[in-house]
């Protein structure tokens, strides 16, 4: 009787938390669907009464939204994939070789951190632009992967950390050479800590505003958050219906990308569960 | 597995394909050599859809007018639009023609970032913009002289705009342009319609201080005082005036609502439609909301600038720049010329809602007609003097440091107005010393 009680109130806390969760989302689908007169009632509903598709037809016939979103799709996933491409290898050398020069190198790269983004952002631009990387995607990745690098490598050191080095060293006690001990015992312990930095590089990139706007410049190459600031006015008055249409787009590629991710955070949590 | 490779290729082979579609490097505007037209880049700051249709409208008709000087409209916001200048500026590479409002000019002029126009603009349009309009982007150019670093197009009046219904059920006076209200008729008003659950005004005061230094004129406030070259803040009874109206209005007379005091402009709509507030005072941009979102039946209308002892009004003025930076300022100037003449400001003063500074524009029908208030509107551009702010050096400072949280408080009923005017005067001119050394 307790235990089900007990499961029944932890059902209820569970439904509670993914509300509270999807309440942004709901609330966004809500006011994208709202005629103006609905947006501005004084007791908002949730469900429009007469609910409009006209919302999503002006913020998609104003913006190029799906073009933003395809670039943002292409920053993002390339700053997810580069940023793990390069820290891995790093934060695998940190972990494993404790010396001072190791200290020494994660020191710097929290000290990183501490630097206003401003600070950067008018010589990061000149550099990019004698590279002839302004008003490039590229360039946006570049200045992207710079910047979603140290918490990366942070976050990576942690999970090799966390993989004993007495798997390893068993692994060679059976034969297994260095290379075959990462890829074989190694990797897959690490996949949900790889999966977990991807989507944090992901989401970084996805959101980011600042450097995009000043480094991308013609509107054929803005990404989404460039966009979407487009339907707010001065002293932050915003056109809510259109703003909320195309935030819901926004939402979308996260919701698959992070959808696709958590399945292989889970089937990596198994991999390394097996392995050990 | 197969699948997540799959993604990965994509993306991989999306990433090659976008990477090499950026193009360029956003500096070379066109050379115009060789035969090549010229191309300008426009950063404009519509966000309306109206006006985003107008800007674009008038750019498709130049750029098929003009083969040989073509020009890009680049949308920005007014959000972050000075972030975006500061850096294209410091790296040497902004836009040719930038849209912005007279206030952020200053820096820019005094830094050496704009071009300076004095001389430059075809007598045509020069002539077809007051003086006062001229004014408001008139600037020191960071030496010795001033210069004209802006061309103003679109000006905002600060009107009543009132629930018809229910100023008819209290029975008082409709004001007219020719005869508005006075501020002691406006407070005896809001009272009249204050009853139960319902104010007769609501100011939503989260950005107070351009609103009360412009409204503050009305009273010959000016909140500062230029002596000898050196400029510190004043707080005395005429600028005293309007802020003691609206704290009465708030806590002697009970007529505004103190909890629509930390709102933006626009959020006491839902209150003004639902007949929680009578009267909102605003900037006539807001008529636009007001008409998109009213419900359907709703009567409102727009009623003319209080008087104080004028009915003067600090003004602010859109503008179209020139980059100093820019390699094409001649033709920059003949498309701003083009932009900006009669006809088209008064679609760009449709599209925003707001007054143009042509005297053509403004006799167009549309701007004159009585739908939405758009006579009222028209007519109180005539109260549109220059705002004195406008000119100090370290106004924004003072604004944000300063009177912001020092007028919140008071209006909150936290500070006395003895304090708040000590605060202004000591704290501002601390401030304002920085930037005169």
């Amino acid at each position: 009787m307790r235990t089900d009680m007990t499961r029944a109130l932890r059902y209820l806390a569970l439904l509670g938390y993914v509300v509270f969760l999807a309440f942004p989302l709901l609330w966004l689908l809500s006011t994208a669907l709202k005629t103006p007169q609905e947006m501005a009632a004084l007791d908002p509903a949730w469900i429009p009464r007469r609910p409009t598709l006209a919302n999503f037809a002006d913020a998609f016939g104003e913006q190029d939204l799906v073009g933003a979103a395809l670039r943002s799709l292409v920053v993002a996933v390339a700053t997810a994939l580069i940023t793990v491409a390069l820290a891995l290898p790093a934060a695998y050398a940190l972990a494993r070789h404790r010396g001072a020069a190791g200290r020494v190198a994660i020191g710097w790269v929290l000290v990183s951190q501490v630097f206003p983004v401003v600070l950067v952002i008018i010589p990061l631009f000149m550099v990019l632009r004698r590279l002839e990387l302004v008003n490039t995607l590229a360039g946006l990745t570049v200045v992207h992967v710079t910047f979603v690098m140290p918490f990366a490598l942070w976050m990576l050191r942690g999970y090799v950390r966390a993989v004993p080095r007495e798997l390893e060293e068993a692994a060679a006690v059976d034969g297994a050479g260095r290379l075959r001990a990462l890829a074989a015992v190694v990797a897959p312990l690490l996949a949900p800590g790889v999966v977990a930095t991807l989507l944090f590089g992901f989401i970084s990139s996805w959101n980011e505003f600042l450097f995009a706007l000043v480094i991308l410049k013609d509107p054929e190459v803005e990404t989404l958050p460039l966009t979407l600031v487009r339907f707010v006015g001065p002293e932050g008055v915003a056109r809510l219906g259109p703003l909320a249409a195309a935030s819901l787009l926004a939402t979308v590629p996260s919701l698959v990308f992070f959808a696709i991710i958590q399945r292989r955070l889970r089937s990596g949590l198994m991999a390394g569960a097996v392995k050990g | 597995m197969r699948r997540f490779g799959a993604v990965l290729a994509v993306a991989a082979v999306a990433l090659a394909a976008g990477c090499g579609s950026g193009g360029g490097d956003g500096g070379d505007a066109g050379s115009g050599e060789n035969g090549q037209p010229v191309k300008l880049r426009f950063l404009s700051l519509a966000w309306q859809k109206e006006s985003i249709e107008a800007n674009k409208q008038i750019v498709a008709e130049w750029n098929s007018a003009n083969p040989k000087i073509q020009v890009e409209y680049v949308q920005g916001s007014w959000d972050n639009v000075n972030d975006q200048l500061v850096t294209s500026f410091e790296a040497g590479d902004p836009p040719d023609v930038i849209h912005d409002d007279s206030p952020a000019l200053s820096s820019f002029a005094s830094r050496g970032f704009l071009l300076d126009l004095t001389g430059k603009v075809p007598a045509e349009l020069k002539n077809d913009i007051p003086q006062a309009a001229w004014d408001t982007v008139t600037f020191s150019d960071g030496k010795s002289g001033q210069g004209v670093y802006g061309v103003p197009f679109l000006q905002e009046s600060q009107v009543l705009i009132a629930n018809r219904k229910l100023l008819d059920g209290a029975g008082v006076r409709v004001p007219t342009p020719d005869a508005p209200w006075t501020w002691d008729e406006f407070a005896d008003v809001a009272k009249k319609l204050t009853k139960k659950g319902a104010y007769g005004v609501a100011w939503p005061m989260k950005s107070p201080v351009n609103k009360v230094l412009n409204l503050a004129l009305n009273f010959g406030g000016t909140f500062f005082e230029t002596r000898d070259g050196k400029t510190t803040v004043k707080a005395g009874p005429q600028e005293r005036e309007v802020l003691r109206r609206i704290h009465d209005q708030l806590y002697t007379d009970k007529s505004a609502d103190p909890s629509a005091l930390g709102m933006g402009t626009a959020d006491p709509l839902p209150g003004f439609f639902a007949g929680k507030y009578a009267i909102l005072p605003a900037g006539v941009y807001l008529r636009q909301q007001v008409a998109e979102q009213a419900p359907s039946g709703f009567e409102w209308v727009t009623l003319p600038p209080l008087k104080g002892v004028t009915s003067q009004q600090g003004a602010v003025s859109q503008t179209l720049s020139v980059a100093a930076d820019s390699e094409h300022p001649d033709e920059a100037l003949k498309f701003i010329a083009y932009f900006l003449n009669g006809p088209n400001q008064a679609k760009l003063a449709k599209g925003d809602w707001l007054l143009p500074t042509s005297t053509t524009a403004a006799k167009d029908p549309a701007l004159t007609t009585e739908e939405n208030g758009w006579d009222v509107a028209t007519a109180s551009a005539k109260n549109l003097v220059v705002a004195p702010f406008l000119k100090v050096n370290g106004y924004d400072e003072w604004k944000s440091k300063v009177a912001t949280p020092a007028m919140q408080e008071y209006f909150a009923d936290k500070i006395s107005l003895d304090e708040l005017a000590t605060r202004l005067v000591e704290e501002g001119n601390k401030v304002l010393e920085r930037y005169s050394r």
